[in-house]
């Protein structure tokens, strides 16, 4: 077994006895399904509108280069500056490039999963620059030096009284616990933070091919401060992000609230073109984007599962997905947790080192059914399985199969193991559960079914003797 | 230097070459060609066609995201009403821009101005209580004002200050997101600003056990006064 699977495993048994934090996690996903739910309901057909989305996302992912270039050159042509980058050293080298360039000192950044994808905040701390996440959750997080919880909620898992203590240790914040009253520490010291900062670092939650421009989608006005007062504006996209026009927006940004938090829209959606324009008073005087691959081109050349890129990182998956509702996002270990993260992980960071991500799933389907783009989720993660069983058969699973088919094909030896095994069960009572127990990661768990008192087939010879 | 931009298109370029399965959400095979965007309208929530009708939309819209929505029959209302709101909240300087409607608003407004059309002091805007904007286009479906670089201030002034007010006249109720992008497209087909923003509500965040805080980084009070 290899590391990162023995650490998810771990990390999972523990999260899952956290009865607290699962009590938790199932309070602020209750009022998420509420209001999720009412916002669907407003649309005359959310299933049609899922469909038209999957099917623009589907003619964008499928004709990507096309869309790229239009993108690139409407965005070059309004003043940005566009870097490709086709790995995650690429991208973090090229924007160390330009805070040294600029002689930035002070970055503020607006919530980005791809910058925690390319681990941004740490090459541009060992480089010496001062990074601050500007958005409530992710700077909660930032604080107490862990990674996002949750690709929407970052500090989902963290109750107030978690939060104030942080506040209280690392800024020296009075001991309130009400969430007005921690919203607004955060509030003022960031005010500061926003006027000092010379760089501004965003995501892209879309790239519009028409205009080129991108589109990004929040709710505190972190992000409209961090592409407003810096200088410089950084935005780092995945390669996939694209729709072709402005007017894709009308759908995909309701689709996207609605999904994602349970908002019909959140509070801000804002376009951007490039740095300001000559006769707009402010706004950044550079504009960056950095285009990622990253193992992107890997996703599309799988035909198969090459829809994974019509996600537009909403998270409705992780919400409803059992397994994440009772490990958290934690335990993942990686930066996409739930049901997407395990599709995709395997891609970006390779099948074998993350196969475990996929066979952590019921399977149960819940993922396909609320992705808002269309995305076959639940086939995705057995596909991963597939391929990764495919590369490399486990032994056990080959010696197993091995005595299956032997006792498939021999129904005497069927017969025969089956009487063993029923005479046998009574001695397995004293080894259950022990170190001597073969069952053990079973049996430890759960109870072991009992064997019926007669097997079907003697029942049934029994009640039809003549057949 | 655009970087590895050759070797990214040519792994695209050779990853489409093999054609994908279409996702077949709720079972049914995907549109094609994918739809064109006015047949959105057909899914999204629905929108009266008459002017009352979107304005009532919008009305219970902004309530429910805690903005306030107030109808004045003239511009000297308007004034009226900004006078009351910066009575009410001592405002001593508000920040504003040139603005046809808004300058025979805000004539009639007795508070200081800073004007951010062009250069202004970052610390002059941070000390303002309130901002008073113009805007593109409001959106009845969605209860959010649209605004931009161009015509609406700059990028900061509708985010910075904690109390913003919008006034906008009735010829700029759109019904929906689609509309509102057909005014801009109309307006600057080719030249857009370098920011175009909807604005749906006050500054929120849920990131405290997901309890909801209004003015978590922008403004904590919107308000929006249609005039006519």
């Amino acid at each position: 077994m290899s590391t990162s699977a023995q650490i998810f495993r771990q990390n999972a048994t523990r999260w899952a006895g956290d009865v607290e934090h699962r009590h938790r996690i199932e309070k602020a996903l209750r009022g998420y399904e509420i209001k999720r739910d009412e916002y669907k309901g407003r649309f005359q057909s959310w299933a049609e509108a899922r469909r038209a989305a999957a099917a623009v996302k589907f003619e964008v992912i499928n004709h990507l280069d096309k869309y790229l270039e239009q993108f690139v050159k409407n965005i070059e042509a309004r003043g940005a500056k566009v870097f490709w980058a086709s790995d995650a050293r690429e991208a973090r080298e090229y924007i160390l490039q330009v805070a040294r360039d600029n002689k930035a000192q002070f970055i503020i950044k607006s919530k980005s999963m791809t910058t925690e994808e390319i681990h941004l905040n740490e090459a541009l701390q060992e480089a010496g620059f001062e990074v601050f996440e500007s958005d409530l959750g992710e700077f909660i997080v930032q604080l107490r030096e862990e990674p996002p919880y949750h690709i929407v909620f970052p500090a989902m898992h963290l109750t107030r009284g978690q939060i104030s203590d942080v506040f209280q240790k690392k800024l020296q914040a009075e001991p309130v616990q009400d969430p007005e009253a921690l919203t607004m520490i955060a509030r003022r010291l960031m005010r500061q933070k926003f006027c000092r900062a010379d760089m501004g670092i965003s995501g892209v939650n879309f790239g519009v091919a028409e205009t080129g421009m991108i589109s990004i989608t929040e709710n505190e006005g972190n992000a409209r401060l961090t592409t407003a007062l810096p200088r410089i504006h950084v935005a780092v996209m995945g390669i996939e992000k694209l729709v072709r026009s402005m007017d894709d927006l009308a759908l995909f940004l309701p689709m996207l609230a609605t999904a994602g938090a349970g908002q019909h829209l959140t509070c801000y959606n804002t376009l951007y073109g490039g740095p300001r324009l000559a006769g707009e008073s402010d706004g950044p005087v550079q504009f960056h984007l950095v285009l990622l691959d990253n193992g992107r081109t890997r996703i599309l050349a799988d035909s198969e599962q090459r829809d994974a890129l019509h996600c537009i990182r909403c998270g409705a998956c992780l919400n409803v997905c059992p397994i994440f509702r009772n490990i958290g996002g934690h335990a993942y270990g990686v930066t996409y947790q739930g049901p997407i993260g395990s599709v995709i992980t395997p891609h970006l960071r390779g099948l074998l080192e993350y196969k475990h991500l996929p066979f952590a799933s019921s399977l149960c389907g819940a993922c396909t059914e609320t992705c808002p783009v269309g995305i076959d989720l639940a086939h995705h993660l057995l596909q991963n399985r597939r391929n990764a069983v495919a590369q490399k058969p486990p032994l056990l699973d080959k010696i197993l199969f091995f005595g299956f088919k032997l006792l498939m094909k021999k129904p005497w030896l069927y017969r025969f193991g089956m009487g063993m095994a029923r005479l046998l069960q009574p001695l397995h009572e004293l080894i259950k559960g022990t170190a001597l127990d073969p069952m053990r990661p079973w049996t430890k768990t759960r109870q072991t079914p009992k064997f019926a008192r007669k097997s079907f087939r003697a029942w049934w010879q029994a009640r039809n003797p003549q057949s | 230097m655009n970087g590895s931009r050759e070797k990214i298109l040519g792994c695209i370029r050779e990853a489409l070459k093999t054609a994908a399965h279409p996702p077949e959400p709720g079972g049914k095979p995907l549109p094609s060609p994918a739809p064109a965007p006015p047949q959105f309208r057909q899914w999204l929530p629905r929108v009266g066609e008459s002017f009352e009708e979107q304005c009532q939309l919008f009305a219970s819209n902004a309530a429910m995201l805690r903005a306030v929505f107030e109808r004045v029959p003239s511009a000297a209302a308007a004034a009226e009403k900004i006078n009351q709101i910066a009575r009410a909240e001592q405002w001593e300087k508000i920040a504003t821009h040139r603005h046809p409607l808004l300058d025979e608003v805000l004539q009639r407004v007795e508070v200081a101005r800073l004007y951010t059309d062009n250069k202004y002091a970052l610390e002059e805007l941070e000390a303002c209580p309130a901002a008073v904007t113009a805007c593109e286009a409001l959106v009845a479906q969605t209860g959010s004002v649209l605004v931009s670089s161009h015509a609406c201030g700059g990028r900061a002034v509708s985010i910075l200050p904690p109390h913003h007010l919008v006034v906008a006249s009735a010829s700029q109720m759109a019904p929906d997101l689609l509309s509102a992008f057909a005014i801009v497209r109309q307006k600057y087909e080719g030249h857009y600003p370098s920011m175009l923003s909807f604005i749906t509500g006050p500054s929120r965040t849920g990131d405290i056990e997901r309890i909801l805080v209004l003015g978590a980084h922008g403004p904590k009070q919107l308000t929006i006064i249609l005039v006519g």
